[in-house]
């Protein structure tokens, strides 16, 4: 759209147009700010402390913790992500200093060895066990076959019944 | 007066608890009619007397009777009255009443819905139910009573920790009450098998709608406590793994398995001797909860504040009632009849991979619970085990249980052929995986778990299909709805809940991997942009509640440009004990929900405010209330309400199993499910 | 037959965990620097601001660590015993303000008393976050070496005192 600007006969009229012109778009509402400085940072922060336990508190992570400790030490992940810190080296700073009750993921380490193997301990033994015993109880139940009379009996009510067995 | 009163009543309770856990079990053994005959009048006596006794400590909440200790500590004068009532077993005491009298409550039932059942199994069961009793009352009594003076009396009471001021934490604990003490039932029934020696399948039989309903009552107990949280704590999250979480989802694992195992016991009489073992430990493990809550072993934010002594009790009870029964089974089990035989592949071993896998769960969470205690106890240091380790461990597990939930209800029975299952269901596999595969991307983004999550879900979906289009193909003559309408509610039911549990993996699968949120800072007139919907804040106002001072912020929410929802989050400061408490505000949706909480105060009015996007996320309750439906549906089979069996016809009947048992199509139990 | 037993007996050995566990502290986390060296740290005097302290100042002497703070109400449970202990000339107690400011914490020790050589500040917990602090108050017992050799988590109590810091003063004085 050209505007003749030797038409417009004063100032007044031009300063309007402009004021229009920066108004648009006539969004006035302000988009609100991310509380964090560095929101990826952030998320960051937030995933890593999700794994993390707020020791003063009656188990709850230090991502959804409000204590005032867990701030602390929310602030200190973040600046230490900001220092260029990988995950691990931040762990590993926590740990030292606090050991491994702060993880909610349990180290691998010989305590822990009968914790992670566990279940799949149980799984692999449990399904010999129920596997071997199947086998052996077949084996071990003796099944009379059917008389005359039980086999008639049998056909009829499968005759009358036959809807319902699937 | 009326505390002591209520302390008269249980104390009362306490010596008719005695007499019912005694005299009809000696006269079950020596055939004493009388002493049989004793058991249903003392079951309702001991219920009446504890519902004297919580009414009594009921009444003083309502009363604001501060001299009773219990209400000082857990009420206020400004409560409002449904939870003054609420706060009555909102403590450690008194919550324990309430499961003691939940207890008789379910004594009731068994001694009123049990006409058709033998007197002496009636004697047994209620008998070992009393002996329970006895245990719990007497725990009361001696160590937690809630009728405990305070004198001299307080002014004022400290209130009730604001968090269980809400609906949803009014009823969670008597939905888990009833649940924890259904299994009692189950177990009693296992006892009382154990006891008489007479292991058939017919106890099974008796002993599933009750195993059910308390199943029912768990379920809809746990799933409470989840949406709470969710709604409740403000941060969105509804499973924590907590270990007092864990502690109810114990018997919720087991309590799934043995209605499964019951199926397999009630129809083809085998495996009863493991019946009996799930049903002892379903209870065993209710009983373990109420040990970890109360005990101070294990560190939650739902514990109870209680002292060791408490805890040796507790312990001592665990000790007495649950080695006992484990004796007992291993003196009485072995001399047990195997039951009907089956295949390798069969519905029971595809019923007995799912125990298997549901047991191997339940013992990989009660691992991970206990281990930082085990560790500790053993001087190997402090670790915590928190949600990274659970989710590692139990997802893998019920991946197959899942998928073996679309072969279990298309197998046969005895023998079953894996080729042809796998020829029926090709389809539906087919179909699961390409709309698995799919649907992330409706969804805005493709997400492997999601995918993976979502084909469990729609694997469920497609077998119920297959299932049900092949039982109407066989159903005879007539109609689509004709040939519907003759299937039993037990065969739906079962489709139900299995249904739910689709849906629920679908809500869970879909809240994970697409939710969102912003944390931000909202001056007045602000706007935050997140899932297609735009929230406008306008500030946040002093406004007063009955108990309690608040902030309550106001914002818009809009959808294209159209004002849809104005929400509320509020910031409260309770008025007793000064505790602070941010409720959000929740949109709810069917496909998803808007969740809005408010954080600390800025200058000039502005506030942190936390908004999040959560796509589906009510499927995942909606999922565990169709898993309740299924439950319900079962009990009110046909079956369980047809007129009254004859006590002669039901002795016959137990004499056939042993013959009928080997070929399931004479067995009397009535249609498969 | 005996495999009927096994239940009971897994049962058995669950008790006997549960029955030790009742007498174990869930909530109390033990410090991994027991043994290792304190952590340096460098900071302003309490009372006077402009002078510093550094811990490797105190090397060559056995000393204490108080955590403490004016907001902390377990404090005023131990600090009589600290304020005697200081007395005695045992051992130097060195105060570490934590997450506290200046004018409370100097009004609180003219309250209750002063038992620290001197204290230094950690207005926003940093120094604790070194020492592997969660609560207040903790004592912590450093060696001539500046290694930690004990910590004490909660208030000093006499039987503490008695049983645990004082003789093993005495051992690391030698």
């Amino acid at each position: 759209m050209s505007l003749d600007l030797r038409n417009t006969c004063n100032g007044k009229q031009l300063i309007l147009l402009l004021i229009f012109v920066l108004l648009s778009p006539l969004n006035w509402a302000k988009e609100a700010m991310p509380v964090a400085e560095d929101p990826v940072l952030e998320r960051r922060m937030i995933a890593l402390s999700e794994d993390l336990r707020c020791l003063v508190c009656q188990n709850e992570s230090l991502a959804g913790s409000r204590a005032d400790f867990a701030n602390d030490l929310r602030r200190e992940i973040r600046e230490q992500m900001q220092a260029n810190k990988s995950d691990k080296e931040i762990v590993d700073f926590l740990v030292a200093r606090y050991g491994d009750f702060v993880l909610y993921r349990p180290p691998v380490k010989p305590a822990t060895y009968l914790l992670w193997a566990g279940p799949f301990v149980f799984l692999l033994t449990g399904a010999g066990i129920l596997f071997f015993y199947l086998k052996r109880r077949r084996k071990q139940i003796e099944e009379p076959p059917l008389t005359e009379e039980q086999h008639r009996h049998a056909e009829a009510l499968l005759k009358e019944d036959k809807g319902n067995n699937a | 007066m009326i505390p002591e009163l209520g302390n008269f009543a249980l104390i009362l309770a306490l010596l008719l608890a005695i007499t019912q856990g005694t005299l009809p079990i000696i006269g079950a053994a020596r055939g004493i009619p009388s002493w049989i005959a004793l058991a249903r009048p003392v079951v309702q006596g001991q219920f009446v007397f504890l519902a004297i006794a919580f009414g009594c400590l009921a009444y003083s909440f309502v009363n604001n009777d501060f001299s009773v200790m219990n209400v000082a500590r857990n009420s206020n004068s400004e409560l409002p009255i449904q939870y003054r009532i609420a706060a009555s077993w909102g403590s450690h005491e008194g919550s324990l009443l309430l499961w003691v009298f939940m207890l008789s409550a379910w004594s009731v039932a068994v001694s009123v819905f049990s006409r058709h059942l033998p007197d002496e199994m009636v004697a047994r069961v209620l008998g070992v139910m009393g002996l329970v009793s006895v245990g719990f009352i007497l725990f009361l009594l001696v160590t937690s009573n809630p009728f405990d003076r305070l004198l001299p009396a307080a002014f004022e009471g400290s209130d009730l920790n604001p968090l269980l001021q809400d609906p949803g934490m009014v009823i969670h604990p008597p939905m888990l009450y009833m649940g924890y003490v259904g299994f009692s039932v189950a177990f009693a029934f296992a006892i009382a098998a154990l006891i008489s020696g007479e292991m058939d399948a017919a106890w099974a039989r008796w002993s599933r709608p009750w195993t059910t309903v308390a199943w029912v009552f768990l379920t809809i107990g746990i799933m409470l406590g989840s949406w709470w949280a969710y709604y409740e704590l403000g941060w969105g999250g509804w499973w924590f793994w907590d270990p007092v979480e864990n502690a109810s989802f114990l018997p919720w694992l087991v309590g799934t398995a043995l209605v499964h195992s019951l199926a397999v016991t009630e129809k083809r009489g085998s495996f009863k001797s493991w019946t009996v073992l799930l049903a002892i430990c379903a209870f065993s493990l209710s009983l373990l909860g109420t040990f970890l809550v109360r005990s101070g072993v294990l560190t939650s934010v739902h514990a109870f504040a209680t002292d060791p002594a408490r805890g040796v009790f507790i312990l001592a009870f665990l000790v007495i009632v649950i080695g006992s029964s484990l004796l007992l089974f291993a003196w009485r089990a072995p001399k047990v009849g195997l039951g009907g035989k089956f295949d390798l592949v069969s519905r029971e071993s595809m019923l007995l991979a799912n125990n298997l896998l549901l047991m191997v769960a339940a013992g990989s969470v009660l691992l991970g619970t206990l281990y930082p205690l085990i560790m500790d106890s053993l001087d190997l240091g402090k670790i915590s085990v928190g949600p990274p380790y659970f989710e590692a461990v139990f997802v893998p597990l019920m991946t197959p249980a899942i998928f073996l939930m679309g072969l279990g209800p298309l197998a046969r029975w005895k023998q079953a052929s894996l080729p042809e299952l796998m020829l029926r269901l090709r389809w539906a596999f087919g179909v699961s995986v390409v709309t698995a595969l799919l649907m992330p991307f409706i969804m805005g983004e493709w997400k492997p778990l999601v995918s993976f999550g979502l084909l469990l879900a729609f694997w469920v979906i497609a077998t119920i299909f297959v299932s049900i289009r092949q039982r109407l193909h066989n159903s005879g003559q007539g109609g689509l709805f004709t040939k519907l309408a003759r299937q039993s509610r037990s065969y739906y039911s079962m489709h139900l809940a299995h249904f739910g549990i689709a849906v629920f993996i679908i809500g869970v699968t879909l809240v994970n991997g697409y939710e969102t949120e912003k944390d931000v800072r909202m001056e007045i007139g602000s706007t935050v942009e997140m899932g297609g919907y735009t929230f406008r804040f306008n500030g946040a106002s002093p406004v007063s509640g009955p108990n309690y001072q608040a902030m309550r912020g106001d914002i818009d929410v809009l959808h294209n440009g159209e004002k849809i929802r104005v929400m509320q989050p509020e910031k409260r400061t309770y008025n007793a004990s000064g505790m602070a408490m941010t409720e959000p505000a929740i949109d709810t949706g069917f496909l998803r929900d808007l969740y809005v909480a408010l954080g600390e105060p800025l200058e000039d009015g502005a506030w942190v405010v936390r908004v999040y996007h959560k796509p589906f996320v009510d499927w995942i309750w909606f999922g565990c209330l169709l898993m309740a439906f299924g439950g319900i549906l079962a009990v009110t089979d046909r079956r369980y309400r047809l007129k009254v069996h004859t006590k002669h016809v039901e002795t016959a009947t137990v004499a056939d199993d042993k013959r009928v048992a080997s070929n399931p199509r004479l067995s009397t139990g009535g249609k498969k499910a | 037959m005996t495999r009927f037993l096994l239940p009971l007996a897994a049962f058995i050995v669950l008790v006997g965990f549960l029955a030790v566990g009742l007498n174990l502290k869930p909530r109390e986390v033990p410090s991994p620097l027991i043994g290792k060296p304190a952590p340096v740290f460098q900071s302003q005097l309490l009372h006077e601001p402009e002078r510093m302290l550094a811990s490797q100042d105190n090397l060559g002497k056995v000393w204490l660590l108080n955590v403490w703070a004016s907001w902390c109400v377990s404090c005023r449970e131990e600090h009589p015993l600290l304020v005697e202990l200081a007395k005695s000339g045992i051992v130097p107690i060195y105060g570490l303000n934590y997450k506290d400011k200046r004018d409370l914490a100097l009004q609180w020790l003219s309250q209750y008393g002063d038992p620290y050589t001197v204290s230094v500040v950690d207005p926003e917990g940093r120094i604790g976050i070194d020492y592997g602090v969660y609560g207040v108050p903790e004592t912590y017992v450093i060696d001539k070496n500046g290694v930690i050799r004990h910590k004490q988590i909660g208030p000093v109590t006499i039987e503490s005192l008695e049983k645990k810091i004082l003789p093993l003063i005495k051992e690391l004085q030698g």
